[in-house]
């Protein structure tokens, strides 16, 4: 490729950015040229967003420049940010769920006939739109809401393609819940939008990924630029080693710690499910795992892996079978009653349903623990700091201080405050569902030996990941789920196609 | 190095929660002091205290009750539109205990002839306020059930009984404004004890919030329900629970104001008692700085926000505008107010004290 100036969409130059007690970028470069797909990579908190706020208008870079197809500019707001062709579709989807996938796509230009929208032009102006962008064939007057998150992303590219005709196009962890059919769907959008010209700016966790899609690859690590590296000609460990800034030796240790710890595993079932399920949710399956060990659950994207642990911690009722903690009989449903029992379940979607924003890391900490003592039991803010505390030294938290509201931490630290939330209960059962999603590479080998590290002290860990490779990294036993249903149980050393065919079995 | 000291508590100072309200209420009382003449002077009379100062805080006296029960409503992410009407309904309740021949009770002709008595009530004093206060707190209830467990949006649920609640206000006593002639029960909103009785009632309620809320787990949960009920409830926080305690909680409080209010008219008026006070009372807590959608609340700051309420009409009055033009002004100063607390203006702000802060 030649380095040719016309080819350039962005450049920017020299952008740097603090926050008060941070340098979030400090004097880093980026361009994207015309017809790519430029990867930009980092763990959480090393100023990717940052970076991309700034180029949306966000956010006003304290130093730097900005040129636009050659010209310098000023981005004074995301909407001016827009009218310059910068489209950007997040990992959070920030359309309106309440409204029709047509509306969706169309709003603020809905075709009229006589000063009233014209519903049937406006629906059939969408349809072929999904058809044409994306090679999608859904029924556009249907809320959006009730179509998959996946779905829903991919409503949100065709509105920034389409609509707003962009010329640099950005992804931020578009994939990241997408089934791998629908990831391929994306890719050959991303493919056929390139060869017309479109930049791409893709932020992604997933490192095979980058490697199937991208030419370039831009590092940025602690607000600062690491490296800009052709695709092709940096090896994976190479960059892997460059995001994270050490080498990744220790990932392999943790087959032979699993394999140790085998030994260590108890005759009997802590958490034993017979024939357990609920009609419409998930077949009745039977499940159990043992005191110091690890239960994957692994299956696709809507194969049932998280109504499974809804099930197990009690957001929902079973309609049919029984389930035993410690032997016993569970008879009440509730997640209070499961903290009684030693039931802990970190949940999949970490915004939605894990951190509470606005309080402190010190109060998201203890909330579980106080909640199972009641009301009245009131744990005073002094052990309330000693609890923060300590597990803020355990887990390696990245916060300034006990104080400062969860929701000004990185998302792997806010993974790790809920990750303590649990541990602070002295839970029996933990059942962990996608603790690594949208996590760095850095904190997710930390959070898999800590899954580790917490079976070896004896307690029962359910690992919940749609990262495969994850899920048998860690696990002792693995159980397939396809179609809301068990399909198959496995232990850790299966080998990985086995497993794949059985998650793909009902899947044509 | 002690000016950084200083400048670093002045920076505390400012990003607390209950800077803004302080504000807020210093800038009108500077007003005040400029332009009223005497407005600070207070009186002693009879060992008494009075003035326009003491006037104040006692005329916010019933917006301060309800704002510590509507603080904690707003907190849980929900609203409560009722509390006028409940207040009605407590007085209503007050005064037909005390004098029930409106309804049919006959009295004895011996007792009759007492009915105009200030030392006549034909329910003892202390029943009469409990059972006040306890249908006030089933109303509370009321609302709490539909929010909580009927799951309906808090301000249609509570809209409902705002429009029932004046109805039965008025069931209640056959459609009469019933007279109040009993003495003792005036001095909830009229007695004196150095300072006016009614303060006293407000403080206690505010100590008594603040510890339960502060000492115990409820004000946590309720913050945390408040900001995000689902991480809540797979936490283990009975997240219903905490709401109907929000609702039935404030309930109490309106009847509280109902006694207040009502023994400072001396009558149970079910049309006027407590009309739009919901209003004043959603605006303290807005102005105390919690915000609509829940989460994070400071009942000490709601309290300043309700006297910053009553401080603008007390001013207005003394500035003599006509009570015509009252609302409108009034409307005027509370969008001044709440223009503090945009976020333009506390980026001006910040930027202002912290350049005066800096050591030089």
């Amino acid at each position: 490729m030649n380095m040719n100036k016309e080819d350039l969409l962005v450049e920017m130059k020299g952008i740097s950015k603090s926050f008060p007690g941070v340098q979030a970028l400090e004097n880093v470069d980026f361009d994207l040229r015309t017809g790519e797909v430029h990867a930009l990579l980092g763990g959480n908190g090393a100023g990717k967003s940052t970076l991309i706020k700034v180029l949306t208008g966000v956010l006003k870079p304290d130093k730097g420049k900005i040129f636009l197809y050659g010209e310098e500019v000023t981005i004074r707001s995301p909407q001016h940010a827009q009218e310059l062709g910068i489209s950007t579709v997040y990992q959070e989807i920030n359309l309106c769920p309440n409204l029709s996938v047509a509306e969706n796509i169309l709003i603020g230009r809905e075709p009229m006939k006589r000063g009233v929208i014209d519903w049937k032009a406006m629906n059939a102006q969408a349809d072929e739109i999904l058809r044409r962008v994306l090679g999608m064939d859904i029924d556009v007057t249907r809320l959006l809401g009730s179509y998959s998150v996946a779905i829903q992303q991919m409503v949100a590219i065709a509105r920034a393609l389409e609509i707003e005709s962009a010329k640099v196009l950005i992804l931020d962890e578009p994939t990241s819940s997408l089934t791998a059919n629908e990831t391929q769907q994306l890719f050959s959008v991303m493919r056929k939008l390139r060869s017309e010209g479109v930049g791409i700016i893709f932020i992604t966790h997933f490192i095979d990924q980058v490697y199937e899609i991208s030419d370039r690859i831009t590092v940025i690590r602690n607000g600062k630029l690491i490296s800009c590296d052709q695709t092709a000609s940096l090896p994976k460990m190479e960059l892997i080693v460059k995001m994270i800034g050490r080498s990744i030796n220790e990932l392999d240790d943790m087959e032979n710690i699993k394999r140790k710890m085998a030994d260590n595993i108890s005759e009997t079932s802590v958490l034993e499910a017979e024939n357990l399920g609920k009609y419409e949710w998930i077949q009745p399956m039977d499940l159990d795992v043992r005191n110091g060990e690890v239960l994957g659950l692994a299956g696709l994207v809507g194969s049932g892996r998280t109504e499974t642990a809804l099930l197990l911690f009690g957001i929902d009722d079973p309609d049919s079978g029984t389930l035993k903690i410690d032997g016993k009989n569970v008879r009440k449903f509730s997640p209070t009653n499961s903290i009684h029992l030693g039931v802990a379940l970190s949940p999949e979607d970490r915004k939605d349903a894990g951190i509470v924003d606005d309080l402190t890391v010190r109060e998201n900490i203890i909330l579980a623990l106080q909640s199972g003592q009641g009301l009245l039991k009131y744990i005073n803010v002094q052990q309330q700091k000693k609890i923060a505390d300590e597990f803020i030294r355990l887990l390696d938290i990245t916060t300034p201080s006990v104080d400062q509201p969860v929701k000004n931490l990185s998302g792997g630290n806010q993974q790790k405050v809920i990750l303590a939330r649990w541990l602070a209960i002295h839970p029996k059962v933990l059942i962990l569902d996608e603790p690594t999603r949208g996590i760095d590479v850095g904190t997710k080998a930390e959070i898999q030996k800590l899954v580790l590290s917490l079976a070896e002290e004896g307690k029962a860990v359910i690992f919940i990941s749609s990262e495969l490779e994850e899920v048998m990294r860690c696990s002792h036993r693995v159980v397939v789920l396809s179609d809301r249903e068990k399909v198959g149980e496995f232990s850790g050393d299966t080998e990985e196609h086995v497993l794949i065919e059985k998650m793909a079995g009902s899947v044509t | 190095m002690k000016k950084k000291s200083m400048s670093e508590t002045f920076r505390r100072l400012t990003e607390s929660r209950i800077f803004l309200p302080i504000l807020a209420l210093l800038i009108i009382l500077l007003f005040d002091a400029i332009f009223i003449p005497e407005f600070f002077k207070i009186q002693v009379r009879g060992g008494d205290l009075y003035g326009r100062v003491i006037d104040i805080m006692r005329n916010a006296s019933t917006v301060m009750v309800l704002a510590i029960g509507m603080t904690l409503v707003i907190a849980t992410g929900g609203i409560d539109l009722s509390v006028g009407a409940v207040m009605a309904i407590a007085s209503s309740v007050a005064a037909i205990m005390m004098n029930p021949t409106i309804i049919g009770v006959e009295l004895p002709p011996n007792l009759l002839a007492f009915i105009n008595d200030p030392n006549f009530t034909y329910s003892p004093l202390w029943e009469v306020i409990l059972v006040t206060l306890a249908v006030s707190i089933v109303c509370g209830l009321w609302n709490g059930l539909l929010v909580a467990y009927m799951d309906i949006q808090a301000m249609v649920a509570t809209l409902i009984l705002m429009i029932a609640g004046r109805g039965i206000a008025q069931l209640i006593t056959n459609g009469v404004r019933i007279q109040i002639f009993y003495e003792p029960y005036s001095f909830i909103g009229q007695g004196w004890i150095l300072l006016p009785f009614s303060l006293y009632i407000v403080a206690i309620l505010f100590l008594i919030t603040w510890l339960i809320t502060r000492k115990t787990a409820i004000g946590m949960f309720i913050e945390s329900v408040g900001i995000n009920p689902k991480a809540s409830h797979y936490s283990g926080i009975k997240e219903k629970r905490i709401k109907l305690l929000a609702y039935t909680f404030c309930g109490f409080c309106a009847g509280l104001a109902g006694l207040i209010a009502s023994s400072n008219i001396k009558t149970s008026d079910a049309f006027n008692i407590g009309k739009t006070i919901e209003l004043d009372a959603i605006l303290a807590v807005v102005i105390g700085g919690t915000s609509m959608s829940g989460g994070r609340f400071s009942l000490p700051a709601s309290l300043i926000g309700a006297l910053v309420i009553q401080a603008i009409t007390t001013t207005m009055y003394a500035l003599g505008v006509p009570a015509f033009a009252l609302q409108a002004i009034k409307g005027l100063v509370v969008v001044f107010v709440i223009l503090l607390y945009s976020e333009p203006v506390r980026v001006l702000l910040n930027k202002v004290t912290s350049e005066k802060g800096r050591p030089l």
